[in-house]
């Protein structure tokens, strides 16, 4: 089946492994990606921090061509960008709004535009957890995990209806599907200090630096998210956290399509698992014995 | 010493007025329980916590309240607007309130507005976000020239970095035309774009 797909601008640079295991995973789901055709950035934050009609209109012409494409949905792996393609539907459901918006745009935006949900709710859409549990191939036997939303996945609660806005469960739930065992991990929905990395590091260094701590504390092989901006604060600032906490991590941070690709038995190298600056090696180790000592069970059962 | 402040000389009930029609948002039922603030991830950054804000708006304080390094250190996080058991959606009061003061020329935080403008420049400029050239603008207008230049290496290493911005058929162009119009219309309407 196809989706109209909108990768998000770090989809090719700071996400590119996020990237290629949704397109790894969505492909071994039959679900095939097709990319709107020449879409643009959504704004992300500095847009609708500066103006919201500006943020709606660089998101109205994306809507516009999936709707003129005749999109029965559209599909994007980014929360960020999700959040402000909803909101700016939303928005322009106001005559007034949409009037604002329209006056920046070549051409009024199309009067209907198709829905839009994030890669995660697109996939649970398709396949419930027995049906997804079917297409394991390796389980994940063995790993603890700890699944990781940070704020935009469900959050403003009435534009993103996600579960409960303060303890999703989606990504347990695939995951446990797929064999792996899920900490109760109540950091799961808190900010990880978002783009602030950039202008005023000690904020974000000391939110990412609670949700390490506690993953730390957990014992857990690695940190699930969903969201480029939440992965590279966890994982390329985990050694800025770090400092500012006077301590060490070493936690990997995978995105949720990386595990399912392992679960999927993909192709490790189709799921960029060597992008991760924190290294995921220990992680993919313990699988690894996992399976052996699995293998060596059964077979002592048949002597 | 004396503290006190004397508030029928600092109220404007016009600014009040303008928070709730520009958020749409009835900021008079907030009744300081706290929820918004006991959940504020970057309140311990903060002059004013949200309820004080908050507050702050109901009275009409509006230089204290636009003036406020609050408002632009507000991570947009909606934990604030999630918990507020009347319902307010405060993170939305708190995003009026940045451009309210933005309009006016007030930026109580200058490098979080320089760091915002260089990620919208590279999109006015290619249509998609460039991040290298964000941050090159960025280290050039805050003159914070060393910023993350601890994290270039493993960034690099790991090929996280396009060297490359995004090349659009029309987007670039369409979009730079929306930047356009909005400076234009902002202009014409005598605020700060």
């Amino acid at each position: 089946m196809n989706f109209a797909y909108y990768p998000g601008c770090s989809a090719k640079g700071s996400s590119k492994d996020y990237e290629m295991s949704t397109q790894a995973v969505c492909k071994a789901l039959d679900m095939h990606l097709v990319d709107i055709e020449d879409w643009n950035c959504c704004g992300s934050t500095p847009a609708h921090a500066v103006d919201i009609s500006l943020s709606a209109a660089l998101c109205a012409r994306n809507l516009d061509i999936a709707a003129r494409q005749k999109a029965e949905i559209l599909l994007t792996p980014c929360p960020s960008c999700l959040s402000n393609l909803k909101m700016a539907a939303k928005r322009m459901e106001k005559p007034e709004f949409r009037q604002r918006v329209n006056e920046l745009l070549d051409e009024p935006a199309a009067a209907t535009f198709p829905p839009v949900t994030s890669v995660m709710q697109g996939i649970a859409q398709q396949f419930d957890m027995q049906a997804l549990a079917a297409r394991v191939k390796k389980p994940l036997k063995g790993l603890k995990l700890a699944a990781y939303y940070g704020c935009l996945m469900s959050r403003p609660a009435e534009v993103m209806q996600f579960e409960d806005p303060e303890n999703p469960m989606l990504m347990e739930n695939m995951l446990s599907a797929c064999g792996a065992e899920m900490v109760d991990f109540p950091l799961k929905t808190a900010c990880c200090g978002a783009s602030f990395g950039i202008p005023e590091r000690p904020m974000t260094a000391i939110n990412s630096g609670r949700i390490l701590d506690l993953a730390a504390n957990l014992g857990v092989d690695a940190i699930v998210v969903a969201c480029p901006l939440c992965q590279m604060n966890l994982d390329l600032r985990q050694k800025q956290a770090a400092k500012a906490k006077e301590t060490t991590y070493n936690i990997p941070v995978l995105y949720f399509t990386q595990l399912l690709g392992l679960a999927f038995d993909l192709p490790k190298k189709e799921l960029g698992l060597n992008k991760l600056i924190v290294s995921a090696d220990s992680l993919l180790r313990k699988l690894v014995e996992e399976r052996e000592d699995a293998t060596k069970t059964t077979e002592g059962g048949r002597q | 010493m004396n503290d006190a402040v004397n508030l029928s000389r600092m109220r404007d009930p016009a600014f009040t007025e303008e928070v709730e029609a520009r958020s749409g948002q009835n900021v008079s039922t907030c009744y300081q329980c706290g929820n918004c603030t006991a959940g504020c991830p970057a309140g311990f950054v903060y002059d004013l916590q949200v309820n004080q804000i908050m507050r702050g708006v109901q009275l009409g304080l509006k230089d204290q309240v636009l003036n406020s390094r609050s408002i632009w250190m507000c991570l947009s996080c909606s934990t604030c607007s999630l918990r507020c058991p009347n319902n307010i959606e405060v993170a939305g009061v708190m995003e009026t309130l940045r451009h309210m003061a933005r309009q006016e020329g007030r930026v109580t935080v200058p490098k979080v507005e320089k760091f915002w403008w260089s990620f919208l420049d590279t999109v006015r400029t290619f249509g998609r976000t460039y991040e290298i050239g964000t941050m090159v603008l960025y280290m050039l207008r805050s003159l914070r020239v060393t910023t993350d230049v601890d994290l270039a290496p493993g960034a690099l290493a790991k090929g996280k970095l396009g060297f490359q911005p995004h090349t659009l058929p029309n987007g670039a162009e369409a979009i730079s035309r929306i930047f356009t119009r909005y400076k234009e219309r902002a202009q014409r309407e005598g605020v700060q774009p």
